[in-house]
This record gives structure tokens, sequence and C-alpha cells, in this order.
């Protein structure tokens, strides 16, 4: 090793401490393999020890690899550690694609139940939370945890916190994805809807969590920049909820540490109550909260305009955040949650309309100024349609949570069409929005193609108007029917009668979901192009730096 | 019904309505107060600061 002239190499306590944990952690994983009750959880204990095998190895490669200490400034600037970033930004990508494709099969599945082919593996009961899994955790947990990084760096002008630890949580991250998506394959679920994973996936990503929340904190605290920017606190809520919400919904007991299965220790109402606390807060704070962070930062950065009120975004985040945690009862009107329980849900849904509206006009009054950007700039457009549809879909859950509507929407598809509506609209497309932006900003490149961007904008449209119209009309039809009776008191419909009435709907929904896939592919298309073929193009960037 | 639930839920339907009223007037002063005008506005332009 060359480094005579550089400060003596050292093997840091962290690098150390995390390798050497990580081969005491593929012991034990063997030893589990070995004893597994169950040939499916071995095989999750072979994948833990294949996983800390090669942390070991990347960690002792990288140690060699880098250079004796890494500068936190480079010239007065911050040395910004992009490359858990990037990592996260592509790796998006492809869970996004992965979960789209799930859900057109399921789409499908339900339209055609043939395609079930009888096999266990990919029966809807399974493929279903591998889609919304993908789609939620996968596809927009890396959204967030790449636009976070990227943004708390930025806003506080200050390199990331830690050295592995940023690396830890983006890898740690998608290792827990892809031990719960092949959980749900081999039929390993504790049956809690949007919290599938077992227990040991749950400890796991609690501890990629923590660390998580720690490189956040660090970040900020290392700040250069005196305020700490709202998009930013819009993050921190999120980290620090679905830690909360995490621990909370996960509380459960090992049959043994050789057994997958756990019993939870909530039971009757309080365990739906539990789940649904954290359902439906995973909604506000994972798909809210975190998206509106990228909100606060994308639009005002791609627009050029300062965010349109800072106070009103104040009053946003603080209004969001206390009423959000409230609302969970919705998810259980009449059932045995006492009413008041269920009332007191109902409210705080309405109540949510104030800062979900709050938080829309400052998005899209952000543009004040700069309307006519709309019309030339596709990637602004898919952030501005964002927020729309988040406005909409914020409209209609609280009004489908007022109790009358519910006895008519629970159950049926109409619930799924407002999900889709939140989840492609605004969650999709803000992330849609931001990966456009980043991407030529990482690895400093032009967009290979506004036109592209702009067809992407339009196909997708098309598939989520396909699917919420459809979904709309099959889910009332669908509750209309359930509720029918006779002049003589007698159900007026079979339960297959509602099934087949709603094949139609099916099948446009499952077109909708195809045009969305298809959108989603021109989009990858065009960043593979945008990252590869520009480079070309780097000289006349890198002219303007020759220092380097 | 069990009188300790029907206390507490009463306790929290009152007190909650105040606790929320007083945390989000807090809020909208600290947000609104006239003089933070200043600090907010720059404090709105900091994603567009380049480095």
């Amino acid at each position: 090793m060359a480094n005579v002239l550089a400060p003596q190499k050292r093997m840091t306590i962290g690098e150390g401490g995390l390798a050497l944990t990580f081969a005491a952690l593929a012991l034990l994983c063997i030893v589990i393999a070995a004893k597994a009750y169950t040939p499916e959880y071995a095989f999750h204990a072979y994948l833990f020890t294949a996983a800390s095998v090669a942390s070991v190895f990347a960690i002792v490669n990288r140690y060699y690899d880098r250079p004796a200490e890494t500068p936190l400034t480079i010239d007065g600037k911050p040395n910004y550690n992009m490359g858990p970033v990037k990592f996260a930004t592509i790796i998006a990508m492809f869970w996004g694609i992965a979960g789209f494709l799930v859900g057109l099969i399921i789409a499908l599945q339900l339209a055609f139940p043939a395609l079930n082919f009888d096999l266990p593996w990919i029966s809807f009961g399974r493929l279903r939370p591998l889609h919304t899994s993908a789609v939620i955790f996968a596809f927009g947990g890396n959204v967030l945890l790449a636009t976070s990084f990227y943004v708390v760096q930025r806003t506080c002008r200050a390199r990331l916190a830690g050295d592995l630890a940023p690396w830890f949580v983006v890898l740690g991250y998608n290792f827990f994805i892809l031990i719960a998506g092949t959980g749900y394959l081999l039929g390993i679920t504790q049956s809690k809807e949007y919290a599938e994973p077992e227990w040991y996936a749950d400890l796991w990503l609690t501890v990629v969590w923590v660390t998580y929340l720690l490189v956040f904190l660090a970040t900020l605290w290392r700040r250069q920049e005196p305020h700490i920017y709202v998009a930013n606190w819009f993050y921190l809520a999120f980290i620090v909820t679905i830690a909360v919400l995490h621990l909370g919904n996960n509380a459960a007991v090992p049959v043994s540490i050789f057994s997958p299965k756990s019993y939870i220790v909530w039971s009757g109402v309080q365990d739906a109550m539990v789940q649904w606390w954290y359902g439906h807060n995973a909604v506000g704070f994972f798909l809210t909260a975190g998206f509106l962070a990228i909100m606060y930062y994308f639009i005002p950065k791609r627009a050029e305009r300062p965010v349109y009120s800072y106070r009103l975004s104040i009053i946003h985040f603080w209004a969001l955040i206390f009423l959000y945690i409230w609302a969970g009862p919705h998810h259980l009107h009449y059932t045995a949650l006492p009413d008041w329980a269920q009332t007191l849900g109902m409210t705080f849904s309405i109540m949510l309309w104030m800062p979900s509206w709050g938080g829309m006009i400052n998005g899209i009054m952000t543009l004040s100024g700069a309307w006519d950007k709309l019309r030339t700039d596709p990637v602004l457009r898919l952030m501005v349609v964002s927020v729309a549809f988040y406005g909409m879909s914020t409209f209609e859950g609280p009004m489908m949570s007022v109790k009358v509507v519910n006895s008519l929407s629970h159950y049926t598809d109409w619930t799924i069409g407002h999900v889709h509506s939140g989840a492609l609209g605004w969650v999709a497309y803000i992330s849609f929005g931001a990966i456009y932006c980043l991407v030529p900003w990482l690895w400093n490149r032009q967009l290979y193609s506004l036109k592209l961007v702009n067809w992407h904008f339009w196909i997708s449209t098309i598939g989520i108007v396909l699917y919420i119209t459809s979904m709309w009309v099959s889910g009332i039809l669908q509750g209309l029917m359930w509720r029918a009776y006779t002049s003589l008191g007698f159900l007026e419909y079979s339960f297959v009668e509602t099934v087949e009435a709603m094949h139609p709907f099916y099948v446009i929904r499952a077109l909708g979901g195809f045009l969305f896939l298809c959108g989603a592919l021109v989009m990858v298309w065009n960043l593979w192009k945008t990252v590869n073929a520009a480079e070309a193009e780097q000289p006349a960037g890198v002219a303007l730096a020759p220092a380097e | 019904m069990d009188p300790t639930y029907k206390a507490v839920s009463e306790f929290a339907q009152i007190w909650g309505l105040v606790y929320f009223c007083a945390i989000f007037t807090a809020v909208a002063i600290y947000a609104l107060w006239p003089s933070r005008k200043q600090q907010f506005d720059e404090a709105a332009r900091i994603p567009l600061r380049e480095d």
C-alpha cells in the first residue's frame, strides 16, 4: 500500500465491529438453518448466512480500496455522499417494475381466475402481499431512502453522517425486502395487512430502521444551515413514526428461534385496533409524510420558485402529524370496536381535510409565477398532477370514512380504487418526478428525452383514469348489490352474482394497470439512456470545474 | 359498562379536545408571528440555493 504520505490507514471500530458482527450472524444462521422446523425457514437462514458472509467480504474489500480519510468538505464545498442515493434510486426502479408487473398479474387473476394455475406459489393470496409490499415498501421505500439521503445532505449542506451506516441502511433495507418477498411466495406470513413479514424479518428491519434514524439525525446535527428545512421535518416524522408503528404492531413472540411462526401479544379487537393504527399510519407517514417531504424539496427546485408559504408548511406539518395518528379506527366501522372509538377515527379523518388541502395548495401554488413551465416541462407536470391526485384522494378518503358512506364503500372495490388514486396518482407520480430530477443530478447528465417523459405521463395517466373509474363503478355496484333486499326481506343477489357483475370492470382495471406498467417501462428506457448514452456530453460539464 | 372505562373515555374526549386546540393555537402563533416572517421567507428559498 502506497500511503506513505497520507495519514496512516486504520480499520475503524465500525468496520471491524460490523465485520465481526456479520461473521457471528453468519455462524448463528448456519445453526438455525441446520435445525430449522421448515425448509422455507432454512432457506431464509441460508440467505441470511450468504448475505452476512458477503457483507464481511465487502467490508474488508472496501477497507483496502478506500482512502485513509474521507474529507467532509472539498474546497469549502460539502463532499456529498451520493453512492447510497444512486443505489437506492436504481433499485427503486427495479422494484417498481416488479411491483407493477405483479399488480397486473393479480388484476388479471381476479378477472380470469384460471391464471392462478392451481399453483400455491403464484396464487392470488400470496402474490397480493408481494404486490403491495413491492410497490409500497420496495419501490416507495427506496425512493424515500434515496430522496431523504439526498435532500438532507443538500439542505443541511453537510456530508451524510456515518461511513458504513448509510450503506448498511440501503443494503439492509433491500435485504429485508428480499426476505419479505420470498417469504410471501413460500407461504411465510403473519397475516397482518401491510405488515406480513414474520418476526425475524421484523427484527432485522428494526435494526436497519434505527440505523436509518441515527444517520438522519446525525446528518441534521452536523448541518451548516442554521434552519432545518421543512422537508427534513417531514422525513423525520416519517422515520420516527414508522419505527414506533413497526414496534407496536409487530410485538410478537416466536414459537422458537428455529421456527418462522410467531404469535402476536395483542388479542381480539385490541389486535385489530393496533393493526389499523399501524395500517392507516403506514399510509399517513410512509405514503404521505415522506412523499410530502419530496414535494417540498423537488417542486420548488424544479419550478425554481420558493415554497409558496413557508408558514403554511409549518402549520401543515404539525396539524398533519397530530391528526393522522388518530384516524386508524375508520378501518373498523361497524365492528366490535367501541362506537366512540369509531366516531373518533371518523372525526379525525374529516379534520385531516384541512392539513391535507393546506399542503396541496402549498405545493401547487409554489408554481405561482412559473405556471408556463407546466406546458414545457413534463417532469414538473408529473409532480403537479401528483399533488392534484393527492388533493383528490385526501378528499375521497375522509368522505369514505364517514360511517354512512363507509357502510356502502367498505369491503368493496371502491376502497381499492381510492387506494390506487393515492398510490398511483400521488405516490408514484411524485416519485417519478423526483427520480426524473435525481438521475440527471446524480450522474451529472442531461435527461435523455423530455418527449419520452411526456409519453410516460400520458400513457400512465390514461392507465390511472381507467383504473380508478372502473373501480368506482365496480365498487358502488358491488356495494349496492350486497345491500339489495327483495320485497320479502331476502338478499336479492348471491355473492357469486356480484362477482360476475364485476368482471368487465376487472378487465378494464387490468388494462389500466397494463398502461401504467408500460409508462414505467418507458421511464426505465429513458433513464437507462440518460445514464449510459450521455457520456459524450460529460466534457461540457467537467470543463466548468478544471481544478479537479 | 366498566366505570373505569367510562371515566377514561370521558377524560380523553374532553381533554383531548382542549389539548388539540391548545397545541394548534401554539403552532399557529409560532408560524404566524410577524417578526419571524423574514426568517421563514429565507427558509423557503433553501432548496434554491446552490453550493
